[in-house]
């Protein structure tokens, strides 16, 4: 009896015995690397991370670079996670080490710190040491919110002024420079097309609580806002679902995405949606630039990026099905004259 | 005599069928299960079987995954030698980490004395957090394993609103970095394992091993408590105060999740987090408790093979095998052990029969 057990014990004894034996000689000729680590969302969280990961295969396919192999992420499961993650892929000497995320300010400085030569690109945040000064090797990429904002704001003006609705709305997630970017962007767009109409305001506190984010919705739709742009991350799909629900009560009012194109958050019955279009942030277009310029050589290490209209970093879907031809043409218009630089948009809302 | 030796044997054998049950899953999506078997030795000793590298970093994370999973699996496994089943010890450790925050910035102590008092805070706010459950359930007969659940969420949500708005933040998500005096990371720890996040904590968590096993085992208040889990009415008869044990026996349990807590806090980080989920390191700890049997040294032993598993799980994707084959051996290795009867059943029969060819063979 007892040999029989000692016998199942030294299963996994061969097993590893085995796997010393076959070190496999390495592929030489060696490709460019690109690692992603996710924050605790996951690389399915329908957002940052995913959006992230779908720039990184995209620059895959398009340098030919196998995905698993060359260009690869790591999930974090807590956030003590994530300076283990960033090192490992250090430790692997990949070429470029994506994070995506402000989530990941603190464990990229450190990492940066401890790999000097190693090459870092952070999404939608910048890293700074405690002085404010950026580090060397690590690339910052951010969004001009304020630009796609704008958009935004003007296709709300101008389907408002076409349905003959003269109020507006916005709920933010929290009160801070980067989500208010996003508000002055958006009054200001209103106020280009619509200048008459009213803006309702209001901030859910935090970017999780879709009751408060839904609550605040019905609130600016009972005082008559027609259309509300939400930029309250998880909150924001308690405004869409606000939105949702009047519609398929034949109470026509509109949500306007963030991030991604949410158009099919909104939908209610038989393919209709209620997300009249989305403010997309376009966190796959700066991966796969980003990436693409690390591996020309041309590196941004140490600068801070900025993703705007101009370089599509930022903007409305290819698609909105719920704006008319007309308004498309308009915003379209607008979008040229930023893009141009005739046309300035405020980083701040104008204090009232 | 057989039960004790089926006390060893049962988990191994569960360990064993959980390896076995992973390696099938990641030959089933058709990659090497080799590659996962060498990721978890290199996760765990550093050591490179593929190349023979050695990198002490993957020891330091490795040991920075073993402590808080160690602390709340002793944390499970004390309430339950008390007969309680406790679910709260992610609200503990949460609880415990809230406190420590407040001490480590508005307290203001030379070093050394200033992590003491840190530490000490999350232990008493993690015994006060599993104090509560015990005394409803010696009071009033609520069942702890609901109450704890819901002080998970609590605790979760309290700390959440303590750190953004009793603390402050600068950023929206996370406080102001500790002094000097409050953190347990140090250079020197840094240095001998290649830049980890390895820290002091280890000390508290083997002292509270030490004082966990010292508890249950050589005093007349483990007796007591041990009693109470046996045989509740029966140790009242003894004379026992049964409703004290239950209450102490939580608030010491609270007080290990605590300090798991604490050396997160200021071990692992060095600043306050608000927390964007629960981290499950309260689940960890029950499957860390119930594969130790309940006792101190098996915690012991469960804790590092647990951690070891979460360890591997970043080199095992540095290898293109997804992480959660690793929860699914963490979970495998639980469900085994839940098998145990089977096993005992299966393992009586073996030697039966073992027995029985022994007769027969020393019979002529």
């Amino acid at each position: 009896m007892k040999s029989k057990i000692l016998l199942l014990l030294l299963i996994p004894v061969i097993l590893l015995a085995s796997c010393a034996k076959k070190a496999e000689p390495k592929a030489m000729a060696k490709a460019f690397t690109v690692g992603l680590v996710t924050d605790v969302g996951g690389i399915d969280d329908k957002s940052f991370n995913q959006g992230t990961w779908e720039g990184v295969k995209a620059f895959a396919d398009e340098m030919k670079l196998s995905v698993d192999k060359d260009v690869k992420y790591l999930q974090s499961t807590a956030e003590a996670d994530y300076l283990p993650n960033l090192s490992a892929f250090a430790d692997q000497k990949m070429d470029l080490i994506v994070a995506p995320g402000f989530l990941f300010n603190n464990a990229m400085l450190e990492a940066a710190t401890k790999y000097p030569n190693q090459k870092f690109l952070i999404i939608d945040s910048v890293v700074a040491d405690k002085d404010g000064k950026n580090i060397a090797n690590v690339a910052n990429a951010v969004f001009a919110a304020n630009e796609g904002s704008f958009l935004a704001g003007a296709a709300a003006g101008l389907k408002a002024k076409a349905d003959g609705k003269k109020v507006v709305g916005y709920v933010g997630g929290m009160e801070f420079p980067l989500i208010q970017s996003f508000q002055a962007g958006f009054e200001q767009g209103v106020a280009a097309v619509f200048p008459e109409c009213k803006i309702l305001v209001d901030y859910v506190g935090n970017f999780t609580d879709a009751g408060k984010g839904q609550a605040l919705a019905a609130k600016q739709f009972g005082a008559g806002a027609y259309v509300i742009f939400q930029v309250a991350g998880g909150a924001g799909n308690g405004v869409i679902k606000e939105a949702k629900e009047r519609q398929a009560k034949a109470d026509v009012r509109w949500a306007i995405g963030v991030d991604k194109d949410q158009y099919n958050d909104g939908v209610f019955a038989d393919g209709k949606s209620a997300v009249l279009t989305s403010m997309m942030k376009r966190v796959d277009n700066a991966a796969k630039d980003v990436a693409t310029l690390a591996m020309n050589g041309k590196f941004p290490g140490g600068t801070v990026t900025v993703y705007s209209l101009a370089n599509n970093g930022v903007g409305l879907p290819a698609t909105n099905p719920n704006l008319s031809d007309d308004i498309v043409k308009q915003v379209q218009g607008y979008a040229d004259q930023i893009k141009a630089g005739t046309l300035k948009v405020a980083e701040m809302p104008t204090k009232k | 005599m057989a039960n004790k030796r089926n006390a060893v044997l049962v988990p191994l054998i569960a360990i064993l069928g959980g390896f076995v049950l992973g390696a099938l899953v990641v030959l089933g999506t058709g990659r090497d299960p080799l590659v996962m078997f060498s990721a978890m030795f290199q996760a765990s000793t550093g050591i490179n079987p593929a190349t023979g590298g050695y990198n002490p970093r993957l020891v330091g994370e490795f040991l920075v995954q073993v402590m808080p999973i160690m602390l709340t699996g002793l944390s499970v496994a004390f309430a339950f030698r008390s007969g309680l089943f406790n679910i709260g010890a992610e609200g503990q450790l949460i609880a415990g980490s809230t406190a420590s925050i407040g001490v480590a910035l508005f307290v203001h102590a030379p070093p050394g004395l200033h992590q003491l008092l840190i530490l000490l805070a999350g232990m008493a706010a993690g015994g006060l957090w599993g104090a509560l459950p015990g005394w409803l359930k010696a009071r009033f007969n609520v069942h702890e394993v609901v109450v704890t659940i819901m002080m998970n969420y609590v605790a979760f949500y309290l700390n959440n609103w303590m750190v953004l708005k009793v603390y402050g933040t600068i950023d929206g998500i996370k406080t102001v970095k500790f002094p000097e005096s409050a953190v347990l990371r140090d250079s020197f720890l840094s240095s001998i394992t290649n830049g980890s996040q390895f820290h002091w904590g280890f000390v508290p968590v083997l002292l509270a091993v030490a004082v966990s096993w010292f508890l249950v085992e050589k005093t007349t208040f483990g007796f007591g408590l041990r009693a109470v889990g046996f045989n509740k009415e029966g140790a009242r008869y003894a004379g026992m105060k049964v409703e004290a044990s239950i209450v102490w026996s939580m608030a010491i349990a609270g007080a290990f999740a605590g300090l798991a807590g604490s050396i997160i806090t200021i071990g692992t980080f060095s600043f306050g987090r608000v927390l964007p989920g629960m981290e499950g390191y309260g689940m960890d700890g029950i499957a860390v408790a119930l594969v130790g049997a309940n006792t101190a040294v098996g915690v012991f032993l469960a804790a590092i093979l647990f951690g070891a598993l979460k360890a591997a799980q970043t080199i095992m994707q540095v290898n293109s095998i997804p992480k959660e084959i690793a929860s699914i051996i963490q979970a495998s290795i639980v469900l085994f052990i839940a098998m145990k009867l089977g096993i005992d059943y299966l393992l009586a029969r073996l030697s039966r029969k073992a027995e029985r060819a022994d007769g027969e063979g020393s019979k002529p």
